[in-house]
């Protein structure tokens, strides 16, 4: 239910953008998610045919990037690898870190075709 | 210098012009796009929108979660009674079915708007955005926002609050922060809620549960109170008390507050991947 919502949004988002850019077709469409973000890739991955069915999205290609949770301490300055539910630094241990990588939840980049001469997708 | 023949692709620029890059375009009209925005903008931007409301009426809003039954309408009703002798409130409500919730805040003599939300399992700033026209927020101090219960997907959805609430009863597990990292990395204070019933519980452990939070990098405080008893309840007045104290002087300087959650991460991975 959350991950369906979550793409129906990213699509508007899309759309948007391809009609800005005067696409006729959206050829793939890359998210950053990260696992602390709140949303799973496999997900929305399945919701993502419904979200898209009968939108200039339906025939792309949903790439999915997933990042490390990478931290750096504010203490030692040391930058380590983070798992979701122990943030902490992995050099000192301690808990005053700051995330750098791991909670993205991105639009990314997309592949359209455009309505141009030399375009051979109509 | 042309765009045909490729005479003004540099060193400096070529990164731009591969897969990837700003300015990639295959043949056939294909063309690359790189965006980097949150895939919940657009709940982002009416998000923006409702704190913008808050903040022109230097109104302080405080999102509730939790999972179902851990007394999020308990605290409430027991914060309101002393809560309206200094301050004007009101409360949004946010369940599945029903109106029972906002039913036991308005008795009270607290105004409460009720979002039924169907089979969404989370408020979201559209659905706050459209409750805020039934309130009058000039006439308002402190709007509590309380959450659908569930610890995963609230999280995720900024609804236009300035701090996030996160109450966890001691009938629950003191592991929950580390089962629900995103949830309890949003909070700006955790409370350890029906802590009465502590003393007949042998395996919660709130200093435990103090340091799951910490494990994830969060420096909220944490509070011990039971609403029903009335036990620790003057630690949480005082520090809504020092909230909405903060809150009207950022309205003076003219300056707004977002809830928890790091929002560096984002920003540095985009600049970091930046074309």
């Amino acid at each position: 239910m959350h991950e369906l919502s979550v793409c129906q949004e990213m699509l508007q988002q899309v759309d948007r953008i391809a009609t800005e850019k005067q696409a006729i077709s959206i050829d793939s469409i890359t998210l950053h998610i990260g696992p602390l973000s709140g949303v799973e890739a496999h997900l929305l991955k399945q919701a993502f045919p419904f979200a898209a069915a009968g939108t200039r999205a339906q025939d792309a290609q949903l790439i999915i990037e997933t990042l490390p949770i990478r931290v750096r301490c504010q203490q030692c300055g040391a930058e380590t690898d983070a798992s979701a539910n122990r943030l902490l630094c992995g050099n000192c241990g301690d808990y005053h870190t700051q995330l750098l990588s791991g909670d993205e939840m991105l639009l990314a980049s997309l592949e359209l075709t455009r309505n141009n001469q030399e375009a051979t997708h109509v | 210098m042309c765009d045909t023949c490729g005479c003004n692709i540099t060193k400096a620029n070529q990164h731009l012009l591969k897969p990837g890059g700003k300015f990639y375009r295959t043949a056939e009209g294909h063309e690359a796009v790189t965006v980097l925005k949150g895939l919940l903008s657009e709940n982002d931007h009416t998000a923006n929108h409702n704190r913008q409301h808050f903040d022109k009426h230097g109104v302080l809003a405080i999102n509730l979660m939790s999972s179902p039954g851990s007394g999020k309408t308990a605290l409430l009703e027991a914060t309101l009674d002393a809560l309206k002798q200094r301050f004007r409130v009101a409360v949004i409500e946010g369940d599945l079915e029903t109106e029972n919730d906002a039913e036991r805040i308005r008795q009270k003599g607290i105004p409460a708007i009720q979002i039924s939300t169907g089979s969404a399992c989370h408020l979201d700033a559209h659905m706050v955005h459209d409750a805020l026209h039934q309130l009058s927020l000039q006439d308002l101090d402190i709007v509590f926002i309380e959450n659908v219960g569930n610890l995963v997907c609230p999280a995720s959805f900024d609804l236009g609050q300035h701090l996030n609430v996160t109450l966890l009863s001691v009938t629950e597990g003191d592991d929950k922060p580390s089962k629900y990292p995103v949830m309890f990395r949003a909070s700006d204070l955790m409370l350890l809620t029906k802590t009465d019933l502590l003393a007949v519980l042998d395996d919660f452990d709130p200093q435990r549960a103090e340091t799951n939070l910490r494990n994830l990098a969060s420096t909220a405080p944490v509070m011990q109170l039971s609403a029903r008893k009335q036990i620790g309840m003057d630690a949480w007045m005082d520090w809504l008390q020092q909230q909405k104290s903060a809150q009207t002087e950022r309205t003076r300087q003219g300056q707004t507050r977002k809830p928890a959650i790091q929002p560096d991460g984002p920003r540095m991975h985009a600049a970091m991947h930046a074309p």
